[in-house]
C-alpha cells in the first residue's frame, strides 16, 4: 500500500495513495506498534526476573536434605521441608478424590446429556463464577464446615478447602476435552446399540482420557500452589505428619511463615521450597499448554 | 427366537441383563445431573455458610462495621473500613495500570505485528505469569521487589511530597507496591480473553475498514476494539475480581496497617490480608468479625464476577 497505486477505469484516474498531507496518521501508527511491543516487553519482565530471581536465591540451599529432613528450629542452620511436601502431596491428594470425580461427572453431564439446554447454562454460568471465587474464602468455607464441626485444623479440612478450588477447573478443562471427541464415534457407538452410559465410559471417556489428565494436572498444579485456603484449614506442622486429622505443613504456607520471619536460615528455606514449588507448577502448565496445543493441531 | 424359547432361564437373564443395562443407564445420568447441579450448590453452600457464620458479628457490628476504623481484638470492637478502603485502592491501581497495558499486549499478540512463531511462545509466557503462586511473588515481592523500588519511591517523596498521594515517608511495604504487584498478576487475565475476543473478530472487519483506507491503528481503535469491547470489559471485571480477593500477596506486601491515609506509599490492609494475618490466632468474637469481613469480600467479588460473566456470554451469544 506504500507504493503509490494506480487503477484507470472508464478514463477516469483513482488515485489509492493514502493522503500526504497527513504524516500524523503513519507516525501515529508507527508509535502505538512501538508503544504496545514495549508493553508486551514490560509484561514479560517481571515473569522473566522472577523466575531468574527464585532460581538464583533457591539453588544454594537445595539439596537431598530438603526432601528428607524436617526444618529446623529458629537459629538452626541444617534442614528441609519434606514435611511439607508430603503434606502437599496429601492434601492435594484428598482435593482431588473430592473434586475430580465431582467435576468429570459435571463435564459429562455439559458436554453429553445438557448440550444446549438451561441447566447446562446455568452450570457454565455457575462454574464460571465459582471460578472466580477468592481461595481465601474457599478456605473460610472449609473453615466453618470443616474445622468448626470436626474441632480442629486438619489435612482433610485442606483437603475440602483445595477442592473447591480444583473443582471449575477440573470441570471446564474436562468439558473441552470431551467436547474434542468426534460425534461420529458416538453416533457408531449408538448405532451398534449401546446405550448412553456404555457409549460414555467405553468410548467417550477412554477417548478423552489424555484431556481429563491434563485438566487434572492442571488443576493441581493451580491448587498446590495456594497458601490462602491452607492458612486456617491445614494450618501448619513443623513435624511429619500423615494424619488426616491433624494440622499439617505445606509448601506454599510453609514459604510464606519463613518469609515473615526474621531468621536467615529459614529465609533461604522459604527461597528453596519457592524454588521447588514454582519449577513444579511451571513445568506442569507448560507441559500441559503444549499437549492441549498439540491435541488442537 | 426358538432358542429363547426352549431355554426359558436365558430369556430371563437376557431380561434382567437389559435391567441392568438400563438401570446403569438411568442412574449414571442422575449421577451426571447431580454432579451439574452440584457445582452450582457449592457455590451457594459457600456464600450462605459464610454469611450463616458471620451472622452473629453482623447482628453485633451491623453496618456500622463497614463505616468505622476501630480494629480492636482487646475490647472486641471491630470496623473494617481501612480494609474496605485498601482493597479499593489496590484494585483500582492495579486496574490504572493494567488496562491499557493488557488491551496493548492483546491487541499486539493478536494482530500480525510479529510472526505466528515469535507471538504463540510469548502469549504462553504471560499465561504463565497466572501460573505462579501468589506465595513465590509474595517472596519474591518482599526480598527483590521492594529494595528495587525504595529508590524510586524516595525520588517521589522528596520531589512530589506535596501531592497528597505521595504525602508520607516511603514504605516498603505499601498499598502503591500491592497495587504495582496486583497489576502483573491481573495482566494475564486481560490479555488472555481480550485477545481471544479479538481474535475472534470476522476477518471481514479488518478488510473493511482497511479497505476504506484506514490504517492499521485506525482500524484497531475505531473498528477492533469497539467490536471486541464486551470481551474486554468482560476481562477487566474478571481481574478486577482476582485484584481484590487476592491474599498471600497482600498480606505480604501491604503491610497490614489499620489506617487510612491518602498516601500510597504508606502501609495498608486490604479485606484478605486482614484475614489471612489475624484468623490464625483469633478469638471467638473476632472470628466472627473477620467473617462478617470475608462475607464483604465475598458479596463485592460475586457481584463482579457475575456482572464479568454476564457481559462475556453476552459478547458470545452475539459471535
Amino acid at each position: 500500500m506504500a507504493t503509490a497505486e494506480e487503477i484507470t477505469g472508464r478514463g477516469k484516474k483513482i488515485n489509492l495513495t493514502r493522503s500526504a498531507r497527513s504524516p500524523f496518521r503513519s507516525y501515529f501508527d508507527f508509535f502505538m506498534t512501538i508503544l504496545t511491543g514495549a508493553f508486551t516487553i514490560l509484561t514479560i519482565v517481571p515473569l522473566a526476573a522472577l523466575v531468574w530471581d527464585v532460581a538464583r536465591q533457591g539453588i544454594g540451599r537445595l539439596g537431598i536434605q530438603s526432601f528428607t529432613e524436617l526444618p529446623p528450629p529458629p537459629g538452626l542452620e541444617e534442614g528441609g521441608f519434606g514435611n511439607a511436601i508430603l503434606g502437599t502431596l496429601i492434601t492435594l491428594g484428598i482435593a482431588a478424590a473430592i473434586s475430580v470425580p465431582f467435576g468429570v461427572l459435571a463435564a459429562v453431564y455439559l458436554s453429553e446429556f445438557g448440550r444446549g439446554t438451561r441447566l447446562a447454562y446455568g452450570v457454565k454460568f455457575a462454574t464460571n463464577v465459582l471460578a472466580g471465587v477468592p481461595a481465601i474464602l474457599a478456605g473460610l468455607f472449609a473453615y466453618t464446615v470443616v474445622v468448626l464441626t470436626t474441632g480442629g485444623f486438619s489435612a482433610f479440612a485442606g483437603g475440602v478447602a483445595l477442592s473447591v478450588v480444583m473443582m471449575p477447573i477440573v470441570v471446564r478443562a474436562t468439558e473441552e476435552g470431551l467436547l474434542l471427541v468426534p460425534q461420529e464415534m458416538r453416533q457408531a457407538a449408538i448405532g451398534v446399540g449401546a446405550t448412553n452410559f456404555q457409549t460414555i465410559s467405553r468410548i467417550v471417556i477412554p477417548a478423552a482420557l489424555p484431556s481429563i489428565a491434563t485438566a487434572v494436572t492442571l488443576a493441581l498444579a493451580r491448587a498446590g500452589g495456594e497458601a490462602a485456603p491452607l492458612l486456617f484449614t491445614a494450618l501448619n506442622n513443623n513435624f511429619w505428619s500423615t494424619d488426616l486429622w491433624a494440622p499439617i505443613a505445606t509448601l506454599p504456607v510453609l514459604i510464606y511463615f519463613y518469609a515473615i520471619i526474621p531468621y536467615k536460615a529459614q529465609q533461604e528455606i522459604a527461597w528453596a521450597a519457592a524454588l521447588v514449588l514454582l519449577g513444579i507448577v511451571l513445568i506442569v502448565s507448560i507441559s500441559s499448554r503444549l499437549l492441549a496445543r498439540q491435541r488442537l493441531q | 427366537m426358538s432358542s429363547l424359547a426352549e431355554h426359558p432361564h436365558r430369556s430371563q437373564s437376557l431380561e434382567k441383563r437389559v435391567d441392568t443395562v438400563q438401570i446403569a443407564n438411568q442412574s449414571f445420568y442422575w449421577l451426571a445431573v447431580i454432579g451439574a447441579v452440584g457445582i452450582g450448590a457449592v457455590l451457594l453452600w459457600i456464600a450462605v455458610q459464610i454469611g450463616i457464620s458471620a451472622w452473629p458479628a453482623i447482628q453485633s457490628y451491623g453496618i456500622q462495621f463497614l463505616t468505622t476504623t476501630t480494629w480492636d481484638p482487646v475490647r472486641n470492637v471491630y470496623g473494617a473500613l481501612p480494609q474496605i478502603y485498601g482493597t479499593l485502592v489496590t484494585a483500582a491501581i492495579a486496574l490504572v495500570i493494567a488496562i491499557p497495558v493488557g488491551i496493548g499486549v492483546a491487541v499486539f499478540l493478536s494482530e500480525d505485528f510479529l510472526p505466528n512463531s515469535v507471538r504463540t511462545p510469548i502469549a504462553l509466557a504471560i499465561e504463565l505469569i497466572a501460573a505462579v503462586p501468589s506465595v513465590v511473588i509474595g517472596l519474591w515481592g518482599i526480598f527483590v521487589l521492594i529494595p528495587f523500588l525504595r529508590p524510586f519511591y524516595s525520588f517521589l517523596y522528596d520531589n512530589f511530597s506535596w501531592i497528597p498521594l505521595f504525602s508520607t515517608p516511603p514504605r516498603g511495604n505499601s498499598l502503591l507496591t500491592l497495587g504495582l504487584v496486583l497489576s502483573v498478576m491481573i495482566l494475564p487475565t486481560i490479555i488472555a480473553i481480550s485477545r481471544g475476543s479479538l481474535i475472534a473478530l470476522p476477518r471481514d472487519l479488518r478488510q473493511g475498514a482497511l479497505a476504506l483506507g484506514a490504517t492499521r491503528w485506525e482500524t484497531i481503535l475505531r473498528v477492533l476494539i469497539p467490536a471486541a469491547f464486551s470481551g474486554i470489559v468482560g476481562s477487566i471485571m474478571l481481574a478486577l475480581g482476582r485484584a481484590m480477593g487476592e491474599t498471600m500477596a497482600a498480606a505480604m506486601l501491604v503491610g497490614n496497617s489499620n489506617q487510612i491515609t491518602p498516601s500510597l506509599l504508606a502501609p495498608g490492609a486490604t479485606i484478605a490480608s486482614l484475614i489471612a494475618s489475624q484468623f490464625g490466632e483469633a478469638g471467638r468474637e473476632q472470628v466472627a468479625a473477620l467473617l462478617y469481613s470475608g462475607l464483604i469480600l465475598m458479596i463485592l467479588t460475586l457481584i463482579v464476577n457475575i456482572l464479568a460473566e454476564v457481559i462475556i456470554q453476552k459478547f458470545q451469544n452475539v459471535e
